[in-house]
């Protein structure tokens, strides 16, 4: 199972035990108190700690998040982490992005390519704990490969693998070997599994630093 | 190697005056560093900030600042170049049309088997000249191939591009009336800005000056007239089904300006507007057949 770190929890929501964080909401989500929901179905992050995959968030204090997209996923994620430092390529979501960030004053929101590290490394620091990657773009093993510089050594790897982004055409289970075996350079594999039924023709990946 | 990274690898706080971010937006914006490196600590050892948790607001405070000003300044430039696409494609569909009517006339005189219009210039651009008269016409005909290719490459950048500016308004208008639409008015600001009344009108502007000036009705509909919604109604219900349009088109277009999240339910209240007015030309044909019947 999953180490939750401190600031995640199974709660009752809808007579179900769901995930959890404790933050203003942010998307209309229900709340319990301070709690608030954590849907997995609208979270690939979400979906690979609901699905039962190895995520050992224990001890994550800094985290860089590719692929922020309207901030759904991060405000989540800094509800529980320490400095979070968002990376959205796309302007309009990132309107909605700093409307999360509004009131988490460890939430730095960026927009920047990240599939240009370059272009952020004299932001973002160094050693941080946690890699979190959700970018709809082809390479997406190229752009985690390229990111680990940013990652602590032995440090954790969250990669969602969206197969219809790196080729529509192919066989979702082709695209995922490739990404395997390009991600083996910088990363060694701790636990992958399909997201579905949260999320279609998506792999979860998880992977420690090598 | 080494000589680069030492020049490159400073933080993005390494200008500014320490406990300040007022000139945050450049240093953010377009500073760059070959490798990461323990920023915080840095700012400290600098004298930037006066310990990590006063790094931390000071780099909320700027990232804040410095991405809502380049959000702005993105998306303000991006409706301005689909307005310039769309023109371009525009100018180059006359252009191809005129210059087609030329090689037409032209072609006419020396071949026997050539047509007229864009289509048979493409055509006749391919032929072999056999002489030095005919490799003009032919030469001719290549440019209106290689602007009508343009024109098309020009749609097909609208049509990725307008969804990415105007994600609501393109849906329901299709990419290319969408941007037509924002060209027409100058920006996607000005076009949620305007009121319904004028989304319908537009494009129709010769016809509603000659309505205000007494000599004309108003016109009903402007350049919406080419989506199916409007052209495809039967001609009593047009104007109710331009309105109709117009109205969401408006809600669209505001949508994508202020919030520019995808809004399922507008477009399902336009379908069910929609299908309303187009049940009526049922119920008076089923009426017509009751009263053929008697």
């Amino acid at each position: 199972m999953s180490g939750l770190p401190e600031g995640i929890e199974r709660r009752e929501f809808d007579g179900r035990q769901r995930l959890s964080t404790r933050g203003g909401p942010v998307y209309g989500e229900p709340t319990d108190g301070e709690w608030r929901l954590w849907d997995a179905g609208r979270s690939k992050l979400g979906a690979m700690l609901e699905s039962g995959m190895k995520v050992d968030l224990s001890g994550v204090d800094s985290v860089l998040y590719l692929g922020a997209a309207s901030g759904t996923t991060v405000s989540h994620v800094a509800d529980f982490a320490g400095p979070t430092y968002a990376i959205e390529f796309a302007p309009r979501p990132v309107r909605d992005l700093l409307g999360v960030a509004e009131n988490r004053p460890n939430l730095f929101p960026l927009l920047k390519d990240a599939r240009k590290p370059e272009t952020y490394a004299h932001i973002v620091e160094s050693d941080v704990d946690l890699l979190v990657q959700d970018v709809a773009t082809r390479g997406q093993a190229a752009v985690a490969v390229d990111n680990a510089r940013f990652l602590a050594d032995d440090g954790l790897l969250c990669l969602a693998v969206k197969a219809r982004s790196e080729d529509v055409t192919a066989d979702p289970e082709t695209v995922f070997e490739r990404v395997h075996e390009e991600l083996g350079t910088a990363y060694q594999t701790v636990d992958s599994q399909r997201l579905e039924p949260f999320h279609d023709d998506h792999l979860g990946i998880v992977a420690r630093k090598r | 190697m080494g000589m680069t990274e030492q020049a490159t690898d400073r933080g993005w706080f390494a200008d500014l005056a320490p406990g300040s971010v007022d000139d945050a937006h450049e240093a953010l914006g377009s500073g760059s560093a070959a490798e990461p490196a323990d920023w915080p600590q840095r700012a400290v050892d600098a004298g930037f900030a006066e310990g990590e948790a006063d790094y931390y607001d000071l780099l909320h405070e700027a990232t804040m600042a410095a991405t809502r000003a380049t959000v702005v300044d993105r998306e303000r430039a991006d409706d301005k170049q689909l307005l310039h696409a769309v023109r371009a494609m525009d100018d180059a569909d006359r252009t191809a049309n005129e210059l087609a009517e030329r090689v037409g006339e032209w072609a006419g005189t020396l071949f026997d088997d050539v047509g007229t219009g864009v289509d048979a210039a493409r055509e006749l651009a391919d032929r072999e000249a056999a002489t030095p008269l005919e490799a003009r016409v032919v030469s001719l005909a290549g440019r209106v191939d290689d602007l009508a290719g343009e024109a098309d490459d020009l749609r097909a950048f609208i049509e990725r591009q307008a969804p990415e500016v105007a994600p609501n308004l393109s849906e329901m208008a299709g990419p290319v009336l969408a941007a037509r639409l924002i060209a027409l008015v100058g920006g996607l600001e000005q076009l949620a800005k305007k009121p319904s009344g004028t989304v319908q009108v537009l494009g129709a502007e010769d016809a509603l000056f000659a309505h205000l000036a007494g000599r004309a009705s108003s016109p009903k509909h402007g350049i919406i007239y080419t989506h199916e919604y409007v052209s495809g109604t039967r001609p009593e219900d047009r104007g109710s089904a331009a309105r109709a349009f117009a109205g969401k088109l408006s809600i669209a277009a505001r949508v994508d300006h202020y919030s520019g999240e995808r809004r399922p339910e507008i477009h399902a209240d336009l379908d069910d507007r929609m299908s309303t007015i187009r049940a009526r030309a049922e119920t008076d044909d089923t009426s017509d057949t009751g009263e053929g019947s008697q």
